[in-house]
């Protein structure tokens, strides 16, 4: 096994770009369980913003045409995730998992016309003589504007939740719904603006996916990447910037084993491959071991319906 | 301020009817600037409907309400608050995970930035004699300091009507003496107080005028100081009550023996219970009472097996059980009725015969080979449903279906009628017509008269000084040592409680 042919530089490069899928879904998911609702559809909102991402791009020829397309797909694979646990009080458990099945299912129906066809590339952003700085240039200067936008939204739901009044009413909302209810707050309606934002931060994930991580359409591209971004919400125990940490983290891992995979590690390639998500396990557990503080941080009203009686 | 021809609020012919039930039926009244004006009724008298719609939670189905001389139909609390409504609930109306100035702020139309709000909090928490932190979390706060948060919500926006639902239910008798003095000092101020309560001696005390309701309807209006506590009930209840009879027989052997018993709370903000000890013989009745969040419900789960913990901490009738579960508790003769009724006590979506079989299994003996004995389990429901009155269409139905009064009866009456010699029930009458209180406190009488050592945790002083042998308090996860309960006054059971948290010295600076 030959480990100098990994550069940290561009190993930490590119779990950046590897971590932003799941960072992009998860910063969506904790804006929707900070409103009291637990949408496990995420995989399945995913995969509909890589399929839609991708399709339109290369329609319209236009990655960013495909990303705004993305977005709306995953916000409209949502809507119906909203429509039957905010209006007809479904399961939300039982809504979010049918919504995966479905997306899957779908998302393979629409992508059977775009087997094999290579998206247009998403640009780098140009920073100038920046880009040529050593080790720094290829860590922070080399990406597509992507990876910088899922930082700002991580940074702009920090403060939303933590400075508004918006944000402490979503808190509040997911705290308890009753007392939000009985202040004269709309649960349902700020419920529903979560989930759809929820929903197209999942789609915006998925299409980072499709257009430029693979950059190709295949059944299954997500791969279970929903899943992972619901982990790291719990991961990172409802707090934005650790989210970024969780990405990276599992960014990082997926990174490593490739390029251990590369260098010729002599570990077998499936021991590798599943090294992530058991890391992902294992750090839920060691999360979870200290019941009481993760409790705390959980929103009291997640999964739970509200329906306003009198 | 009362006379002086004024009005602030009229109600003229509110009503308000839900499907099976009239909540409210023509009700009309009138709040005077600077009255304190009582609403009285019993649980289900529609005293929280009315509130509800003049504070813009509930659109009434008829009638009118005028402020200060202009109509006023509020469609939201927003605008009642807008209008200088404001309201401190009851329940539900805090964020345990938020801060104290979070809650403030969601409460408010317009609330300033956190800092100044921070400090307006401080200032005006002073001014009325109720200090708080507003950096504090609410989760981390007693009751009668959560109570004050609602209440300087509602102070920080000027209200001109302040509604308070059941202010007290959650207090010691100390901490009632400061807020009676905060909400004079707001009425000598001009701001008129809507006061709900079911408490006769409370609104004796504070309130100028009372409005008495029964089943929907206005049935008497008066001044509460010119009536006994006795004539007020009676309008309330609309019948004569009996007080339960206790009999004087000698007391046997000790049952049920706590020693050292220290247990971790299972919730974030819960209490954790700090070495409790005490021993109840069989035929006594050992009232335990405190203010909400002490650590009731821990005891509650530490005496029903349901959290566990050394095996000599716990002892019936000599035997170590503290390692038990519920099931070889009630072997043993412990039964225990948990205080929140639907979900603890009974599972909301099952018949009350599954309810019945659900705790009577082991002692009334109806599973043989894992096989349920549905006939003798409707013939224990049917027991319990006749034996302790519970209305209900019958013993098929969901235990969701029954009005909180019914069900508690029902989850009583299980647990007597299983021939247990230590029972344990947190807040039997919690939310419980009056009638019915008295049902329940009389079955647990007779049940000790039968030989049955009882252990009652409530929050209801009276009901407390009224059936019990022996008198401690909770506070903060602690048991004072027991006493007898005649002879113990007011004073002395507030200051068992925990007194009042400190809240005496801001009325000494602010008099």
């Amino acid at each position: 096994m030959d480990l100098t042919a990994i550069n940290p530089a561009v190993l930490i490069a590119s779990l950046m770009v590897a971590a932003v899928p799941i960072m992009l879904a998860a910063t969506g998911e904790l804006v929707v369980e900070k409103a009291g609702v637990l949408n496990l559809g995420v995989e399945g909102m995913m995969i509909m913003g890589a399929v839609y991402g991708l399709a339109i791009a290369v329609e319209a020829e236009s990655p960013v045409v495909g990303f705004v397309a993305a977005a709306a797909g995953g916000a409209a694979l949502s809507l119906i995730f909203a429509f039957l646990t905010q209006v007809l009080l479904a399961n939300q458990v039982a809504t979010g998992l049918a919504l995966t099945l479905f997306g899957l299912g779908l998302s393979s129906l629409i992508g059977q016309g775009y087997v094999g066809i290579k998206p247009p590339p998403t640009p780098r952003l140009d920073f100038g003589p920046l880009t040529d700085i050593p080790v720094l240039g290829t860590i922070l200067f080399r990406h597509d504007p992507v990876v910088y936008l899922s930082v700002l939204i991580i940074a702009a739901v920090w403060a939303l939740l933590k400075f508004t009044r918006a944000g402490l009413i979503l808190r509040a909302v997911g705290e308890n719904h009753d007392a939000a209810h009985a202040l004269g707050y709309k649960v349902q309606r700020i419920r529903l603006l979560a989930i759809l934002f929820g929903g197209a931060m999942a789609g915006l994930g998925g299409a980072y996916i499709s257009l430029v991580r693979v950059p190709q359409w295949t059944d299954g591209i997500t791969a279970g990447a929903g899943w992972i971004a619901l982990a790291i919400v719990v991961f990172a125990s409802w707090k934005p910037w650790r989210i970024l940490l969780g990405a990276y983290l599992f960014g990082g891992i997926t990174v490593l084993q490739l390029n251990l995979q590369a260098a010729g590690a002599r570990i077998p390639v499936e021991y590798l491959s599943m090294s992530p998500y058991l890391i992902t396990i294992l750090v839920l557990v060691i999360m979870s071991a200290d019941r009481g503080r993760a409790a705390l941080n959980a929103p009291a009203a997640l999964g739970r319906n509200f329906h306003a009686s009198r | 301020m009362t006379g002086t021809g004024e009005v602030l609020l009229r109600v003229v012919g509110l009503t308000k009817a839900y499907p099976g039930v009239v909540a409210n039926s023509d009700v009309s009244f009138a709040v005077a600037p600077g009255e304190v004006h009582a609403l009285l009724g019993e649980n289900g008298a529609g005293k929280s409907t009315l509130v509800k719609m003049i504070y813009g939670l509930v659109k009434p189905d008829g009638g009118t309400m005028t402020l200060r001389g202009a109509a006023y139909a509020p469609s939201k609390p927003g605008v009642a608050r807008q209008q200088g409504v404001a309201m401190v609930f009851q329940h539900f109306s805090l964020f345990e995970a938020l801060n104290v100035a979070e809650n403030v702020a969601l409460g408010m139309q317009n609330p300033p930035g956190m800092r100044t709000l921070a400090s307006r909090i401080r200032q005006v928490s002073q001014d009325y004699g109720l200090p708080l932190d507003p950096d504090r979390l609410v989760g981390d706060l007693s009751a009668g300091e959560r109570q004050r948060v609602e209440i300087i919500r509602c102070l920080l926006q000027d209200p001109k009507l302040l509604i308070m639902d059941e202010p007290t239910s959650v207090l010691t008798p100390q901490e009632v003496d400061i807020l009676f003095q905060t909400l004079r000092q707001l009425s000598a101020e001009g701001t008129a107080i809507l006061y709900i309560s079911h408490k006769l001696e409370e609104i004796r005390a504070l309130c100028d005028a009372a409005t008495i309701l029964r089943r929907g309807k206005v049935v008497a209006t008066c001044t509460p100081r010119e009536k006994s506590a006795r004539d007020l009930a009676e309008m309330m209840v609309g019948e004569t009550l009996t007080p339960p009879a206790r009999s004087a027989k000698a007391k046997g052997a000790v049952a049920l023996e706590v020693s050292g018993l220290s247990v971790p709370s299972p919730n974030p903000f819960g209490t954790s219970l700090k070495n409790i000890g005490f021993s109840v013989q069989k035929g006594e009745i050992l009232g335990i009472a405190g203010v909400a969040g002490n650590g009731q419900d821990e005891l509650l789960l530490a005496l029903s097996g349901e959290v566990r913990t050394a095996r000599d901490r716990i002892r019936i009738n000599g035997a170590g059980c503290g390692d038990a579960g519920p099931n070889e508790r009630r072997r043993a003769g412990l039964v225990a009725a948990p205080e929140e009724r639907l979900g603890h006590a009974a599972a909301p979506d099952m018949s009350l015969t599954e309810n019945a079989l659900l705790s009577g299994a082991v002692r009334k003996g109806l599973v043989s080979r894992g096989f349920i004995d549905w006939a003798a389990t409707r013939d224990f429901a049917g027991q319990i449903v006749e034996g302790f009155d519970v209305r209900t269409p019958g013993i098929w139905v969901a235990a969701r279906a029954l009005s909180g009064g019914n069900l508690q009866k029902f989850v009583v009456g299980r647990e007597l009628s299983q021939a247990p010699t230590v029972v344990v029930v947190n807040q039997p009458t919690w939310g419980v017509d009056a009638s019915a209180a008295a049902a329940i406190r009389q079955a647990l009488i007779d049940r000790a008269a039968e030989g049955a050592a009882v252990v009652v945790i409530s929050q209801d002083l009276d009901e407390l000084l009224e059936i019990t042998d022996r008198f401690a308090a909770l506070n903060g996860g602690r048991l004072t040592e027991p006493r007898p309960t005649q002879g113990l006054t007011v004073d002395e059971i507030g200051l068992m409680m925990g007194g009042a948290h400190g809240m005496e010295v801001a009325h000494h600076v602010h008099p």
